[in-house]
């Protein structure tokens, strides 16, 4: 699997490619092609009546949770948005434990009791996927005051969305962590749309984030987040500042939604053609023209499908024979105590 | 022992928790440098240190949400809110995200941590810096809720706070930091969801709660001086967890109930108290169970209005001595 963390460094210029090297570009290429099976099968059970609740997918975002996924090293934390199976998934949690929480079942990752706003694993650095836009940036920076305060190498990186940035908690954490210089990673992912509506029309600077960067003393940064390599490489150089104890990064990646923004939406706003501009710049399709320059064969790319295919499909068997969550889980985990009582 | 007053058992609660496990940290506007705008925190800074003890821009959300991922990920972090009224910008936090988070992801999240605020009226600040909010947080599963009214009980019921596993609101009220009492030397430690009978008699119970609890006490005295009434006190203390056998217990031993609540009327925490005691003890009653609140308005400025408002020791002594028909 892609996601194991600990793996040591491929050294630059080994094998057949640059600094990147070989293994892990195919390590960022399975990586995307499993957030995109995974959520294309998570988008197909819905059809079928088997995802229940809401529901936000990443597809056309991938390159975005893989590239900063695959830089991270053990012990690095995420923080997720509710749309966060990809980021969940990029970690290495299992599919079967996320389309199991999707499908609410009890094999689910929090065995139904959080639902697909909030894929949480903390085994793999999942710290959360909040659901109250902007939430989870402060939050973030406690775990990165942590880390500063014990001396601890980790970094805490926070996925948000565009239409974030016009919420106060934004402004609130990104002032915090400059001023307590946190290590801390903001990455943007703007998808152009808050919600239904064009996140221009609704925002007085042209680069919702990186724009607002320079206001709290911090580099401008605007990426290419459809290009895994662009993300993997500026994941590594914020990670390594942050490490060295010289601040937060705020990181605008550009990329497209090529579904709505939830289950209920059919994106009619989009004006025509814009969608299939964007296909063509599809994370996936750029990323497997890039292992065919440098030499990767099309059996090898064909293995890793086949690899991913494999592991969606047994995990949707398992999740259509789980269980639902037993009744007596109602009342667990309210408190430490491991129940609910407020009163003897 | 020494007399100390109730600000001075905040700093030195804070300071037993900060001494004993470096885990713990201290963050808010002004709680540093400057010792607290009320004068709580003082000399912690000296203490402990700029690392320990941190002042923070005017951001609510992120002295919240900073407390919340540093003690999600191992410290034991005490979060000051200066007044209780500014819940109502961070109440994400205290709403969605502290209470929820361990439920959500099937217990894989904790998060230890204690909110300080200065909570209750009498500083004629207007209704925007003196409401009682107690009952805010009361009404959210997940979150244990404290408000002591002496200045040991602000020791003992912080120092358990922050040793506690769960996110604690810790409410100091405003107009009890002058006020004084007697404390032992030494380490103290007190327990969360336990009530105390502050003065014991037969006759009614009076459930009352932060400033409210020396007002019930003055009126009990009168009670018993001037009309033979022999009530006895409760301080809650604790509205989460709640003490409700203590309570039930004092009920069938008086059977008469009131609360006495700096909350507005509706919703209040005695709303919840009484329903209880009408339902599991509704055969101990001799009465109707009765509120004493502030009425149903935002608090006003002038001296001479907030103290209408409030319950005063001569309403719960009227009110008492009615309801009892003596």
């Amino acid at each position: 699997m892609s996601t194991q963390k600990d793996r040591a460094p491929v050294a630059a210029g080994s094998g057949l490619n640059d600094d990147i090297g070989e293994q892990k570009r195919l390590d960022l290429y399975r990586s995307q092609v499993r957030l995109r099976e995974a959520e294309q099968r998570a988008f197909d059970l819905f059809l079928q009546n088997l995802v229940k609740g809401t529901s936000h997918l990443s597809l056309g975002q991938e390159a975005i949770a893989s590239g900063f996924a695959e830089a991270m090293v053990k012990g690095d934390l995420s923080f997720c948005t509710y749309r966060g199976h990809a980021h969940t998934l990029a970690r290495g949690v299992p599919v079967e434990k996320v389309l199991g929480e999707l499908m609410q079942r009890d094999n689910g990752l929090m065995r139904g009791k959080g639902g697909s706003m909030h894929l949480t694993s903390e085994e793999h650095g999942v710290m959360g996927s909040y659901a109250i836009i902007g939430a989870h940036l402060p939050i973030a920076c406690g775990a990165a005051w942590r880390a500063q305060y014990k001396g601890d190498k980790d970094v805490s990186v926070c996925f948000f969305g565009d239409g974030t940035t016009n919420i106060g908690a934004f402004h609130e954490a990104l002032n915090f962590a400059a001023v307590w210089k946190l290590p801390v990673i903001f990455v943007c992912e703007n998808n152009l749309y808050m919600e239904y509506t064009p996140i221009g029309d609704v925002t007085a600077v042209q680069h919702p984030a990186a724009d607002r960067a320079s206001a709290y003393g911090l580099e401008r940064i605007v990426i290419d987040g459809n290009d895994a390599d662009e993300v993997y490489r500026t994941a590594q150089k914020a990670y390594a500042k942050a490490r060295a104890g010289e601040g937060p990064s705020l990181i605008e990646a550009m990329t497209y939604r090529h579904s709505g923004h939830s289950r209920a939406d059919p994106a009619k706003y989009r004006p025509e053609g814009e969608l299939e501009k964007w296909k063509e710049r599809d994370p996936i399709k750029i990323y497997r023209e890039r292992l065919k320059q440098f030499g990767v064969s099309d059996e090898t790319i064909d293995a890793i499908h086949a690899d991913v295919m494999k592991e969606v499909d047994d995990a949707t068997e398992a999740c259509k024979a789980a269980p639902n969550p037993p009744l007596d889980i109602l009342t667990t985990d309210v408190y430490a105590d491991g129940g609910w009582a407020w009163r003897n | 022992m020494a007399e100390i007053t109730y600000r001075d058992a905040v700093a030195r609660g804070i300071a037993q928790e900060m001494a004993r496990d470096p885990d713990v940290v201290f963050l808010g506007e002004d709680v540093a440098k400057a010792g607290g705008v009320f004068k709580a925190t003082v000399g912690l800074y000296e203490q402990f240190g700029p690392l320990r003890v941190r002042d923070t821009p005017i951001s609510e959300q992120a002295i919240l949400g900073a407390a919340m991922g540093a003690a999600m990920t191992g410290l034991k972090p005490i979060a000051e809110i200066m007044f209780s009224d500014f819940f109502a910008v961070c109440f994400d936090y205290i709403a969605n995200e502290f209470p929820k988070s361990r439920y959500m992801s099937n217990g894989q999240t904790k998060c230890p941590l204690v909110v300080r605020t200065g909570n209750g009226a009498g500083s004629r600040f207007g209704a925007q810096h003196s409401q009682s909010v107690e009952n805010w947080c009361m009404m959210i599963p997940g979150l244990k809720v404290v408000a002591p009214s002496t200045p040991l009980d602000v020791i003992g019921l912080l120092a358990a706070a922050v040793r506690d596993p769960d996110p604690v609101i810790f409410l100091e009220h405003k107009s009890l930091y002058a006020t004084k009492g007697e404390v032992p030397d030494g380490e103290i430690l007190d327990t969360l969801g336990t009530a105390k009978i502050v003065r014991p008699g037969k006759d009614c119970t009076i459930v009352a709660l932060a400033l409210m609890v020396s007002r019930a006490l003055a009126a009990a005295e009168t009670l018993k001086n001037e009309h033979g009434i022999d009530a006895e006190v409760i301080d809650v203390r604790s509205l989460v967890p709640l003490d409700t056998r203590t309570i039930l217990a004092s009920v069938a031993k008086t059977n008469r109930l009131f609360t006495v609540e700096e909350n507005p009327r509706l919703c209040g925490w005695g709303a919840e108290i009484v329903s209880i005691v009408a339902d599991e003890a509704f055969y101990d009653l001799d009465g109707p169970p009765v509120r004493i609140t502030t009425p149903h308005i935002p608090l006003p400025a002038a001296d001479l209005l907030e103290d209408i408002v409030l319950p005063t020791p001569e309403r719960i002594v009227d009110t008492v001595r009615r309801s009892l028909g003596s």
